[in-house]
């Protein structure tokens, strides 16, 4: 039965209260090229936006007050929930912060895990942009091919954490587990398909007609709209500015590593297309470089720090000690020193950072995540009006925004 | 007795605390160590006052005057090169000493460096926007107002972004309970159906552990557990129920529910 409740009854998605000709149409939040929860009021004159209105929260969690309630390890799982694209991202950042604010050292092994994880996660990012973008445009084939690749990706992540989509392959300190022995083969074998793969993408997209008619010219940021609305990653490579985290300011191993930043000044959504496929070169670039690091590492995995971090689990069946700090670990939670810290790195896309600050307690006494898609969602503001409706569904398709991270 | 507990900061406290522990605190360095924050700490000083600069963990944190946060903000983006605004929202320090702290995360990308720009402000006061200076600071601007109830003068489109606009209360003070207070409670009951459907509907249950075990209606067994094998069908007759179709569906064979065995012994 039809309960009856005070919502009152509107006409969905177009406003009819029209002033000079504008009409206002309500894209959104349940939209399939929304790329999640997000809403648009877009005023139209004919089917051009003359203004949009982005309007957000429809995922918001609240994550940033759960954190001030967790320990900090406890938090490690909420974080996959940000960026669920690529979630081991989010956990590196919130790690590589706390470890920061500690004031610790992780072993070389994890950190070249840490490495594979972060590249692998990049790429299935990218790999799930490229197919959502083109299926948005109306490229099923891609779609499927991307998709495909991008199982196996998750299939190594599978092999090595038992999960595919949240993670939580990353702890304060290291990593939770070595990789297993097919692990190396599997992502060489993967690998080398891979140039092959992207070729065959490009094949049937770069001059694709409808492809290059929607994507060219249309979405250009400018590089100072693009600067002032804090954009990061692709999204600021893109207009010009050769910024990217790993390579300026280097963490874990990537000071180590060879690789290539690639930059477009074209500002347009091809541009950003063409980064993504070079991006995704760069990273298969970079793990190949990074197995071959793995054989010369020792075996440990977890920082030694028994104030902040648990023994490995031998110590703790066999000695006293390391038992009772894991129990006070567990059930108190590990109490960082009176301080803060922010904490940028590259997700894939663009600048995540973690700004925590400690009053010495075990629980984070304020943390915010600095979300790029935040950002990217907002330029939309600014970036929309003057364009079409297709190319509105374009341009939001190559922000790549995600609104786990967004709404946070 | 009852124990007591602080109305000003609600969030989970430690539950065992040493009174002789003394808390380690993140080393600070002095600006002088670095060369180029030194300079641009000069440049700073010669035109505003500033509290208080120290390096912490590779990035410079100066405490500037509430009401120069434009001017600070707008020396560092034209002659100082912070040409991004990463990252700014407050923290809640009303219970210690009634006081927001706004920070401003600065990033220079020519100079590779990362400058903390922070200010206090009381419990009713308002600060400038910087939202002409970094457009980023239109929406940073929005949620620290959503989140913490800190207005901005002179924002072109202040209002609230994640919460909804009729929401009552700021979710990231420490006054405010992690699973809402009343108000949050009654939120959808009272939008949708009015105040008066509140006792035939109930609170929003917004603990995440609650189990009611005798609602029947969503977790139908909860709590009503029986051993494997027991009669749970209460004398009713059995009802025969088929789920495909009669003439089976193509290339899937057709369960015979009869000629199959069903395994009652599990130490089999």
């Amino acid at each position: 039965m039809q309960v009856k409740n005070r919502l009152r009854p509107f006409f969905e998605n177009i406003n009819f209260d029209r002033k000079d000709n504008e009409l206002i149409l309500n894209f959104g939040p349940q939209h399939p090229s929304a790329h999640g929860q997000l809403r648009l009021m877009l005023h139209l004159q004919q089917e051009q936006v003359v203004k949009a209105h982005p309007d957000i929260g429809y995922l918001h969690r609240g994550m940033e007050k759960m954190a001030e309630n967790m320990i900090y390890n406890e938090f490690m799982p909420t974080t996959d929930r940000m960026d669920y694209i690529a979630s081991s991202s989010n956990n590196y950042g919130f790690a590589l912060a706390v470890e920061k604010l500690i004031g610790l050292e992780v072993p070389r092994r994890a950190k070249v895990i840490r490495m594979m994880l972060l590249e692998i996660n990049r790429l299935i990012s990218h790999l799930f942009w490229l197919a959502t973008t083109a299926l948005d445009i109306g490229a099923m084939t891609v779609f499927l091919y991307a998709f495909r690749e991008r199982e196996y990706l998750m299939d190594l992540v599978e092999d090595y954490c038992g999960a595919r989509l949240t993670h939580s392959a990353i702890r304060i300190g290291g990593v939770p587990l070595d990789i297993p022995d097919t692990f190396l083969p599997d992502l060489k074998k993967f690998l080398d398909k891979l140039p092959q793969n992207i070729k065959d993408y490009e094949d049937l997209l770069d001059t694709n007609r409808i492809w290059q008619m929607r994507m060219e010219e249309v979405g250009v940021i400018p590089t100072e709209l693009a600067l002032s609305w804090g954009c990061t990653g692709p999204m600021l490579r893109a207009s010009g500015v050769a910024w990217d985290i790993r390579k300026e300011e280097p963490y874990e191993l990537y000071d180590e590593v060879d690789f290539d930043i690639p930059v477009s000044d074209k500002c347009d959504n091809y541009a950003r297309y063409k980064l993504y496929m070079m991006e995704m070169r760069e990273s298969a670039k970079i793990l190949y470089q990074v197995m071959d690091m793995y054989a010369e590492t020792s075996t440990e995995l977890m920082a030694h720090a028994p104030q902040y971090i648990s023994a490995p689990k031998l110590d703790i069946m066999t000695q006293n000690y390391s038992l009772m700090q894991h129990f006070v670990l567990v059930t108190q939670g590990m109490r960082p020193p009176v301080g803060e810290v922010y904490v940028a790195t590259e997700s894939p896309k663009g600048e995540l950072g973690y700004y925590i600050n400690s009053q010495g307690g075990p629980y984070p006494y304020r943390l915010k995540l600095r979300a790029p898609s935040f950002w990217h969602t907002g330029i939309l503001t600014d970036l929309l009006p003057g364009h079409y409706i297709p190319d509105v569904v374009s341009i939001i398709g190559t922000t790549n925004i995600v609104f786990g991270e967004v709404d946070r | 007795m009852r124990r007591y507990v602080p109305k000003d900061d609600v969030q989970k406290k430690a539950y065992y605390t040493d009174r002789y522990w003394v808390a380690p605190q993140v080393p600070k360095a002095k600006v002088s160590s670095d060369k180029v924050f030194a300079e641009d700490l000069k440049a700073i000083k010669a035109a505003f006052k500033v509290f208080d600069a120290y390096i912490q963990v590779e990035q410079m944190v100066i405490y500037i005057r509430p009401e120069d946060n434009f001017g600070v903000l707008e020396l560092m983006k034209n002659k100082l090169d912070y040409t991004q605004l990463s990252e700014m929202s407050a923290v809640d320090f009303l219970a210690d000493r009634g006081e927001f702290d706004i920070f401003y995360q600065m990033l220079s990308m020519k100079k590779r460096k990362r400058i903390r720009v922070k200010c206090a402000i009381k419990k009713e006061e308002a600060i400038e926007s910087v939202e002409k200076l970094f457009r980023s600071a239109d929406w940073s601007e929005r949620e620290m107002y959503d989140m913490f109830g800190i207005k901005v003068n002179n924002h072109p489109f202040f209002k609230r972004i994640l919460m909804p606009d009729d929401w009552e209360g700021h979710p990231l003070l420490k006054t405010y309970p992690l699973h809402g207070d009343e108000f949050a409670a009654w939120y959808e009951v009272d939008k949708i159906f009015g105040k008066e459907a509140r006792d035939i509907i109930g609170p929003e249950i917004r603990d995440d552990a609650a189990v009611d075990r005798y609602d029947t209606k969503r977790f139908a067994r909860l709590g009503h557990e029986v051993p494997y094998g027991a009669d749970i069908s209460k004398g009713e007759p059995a009802v025969k129920t088929e789920y495909q179709e009669d003439d089976g569906v193509f290339l899937i064979e057709r369960f015979e529910k009869d000629s199959s065995t069903v395994i009652t012994d599990r130490d089999r």
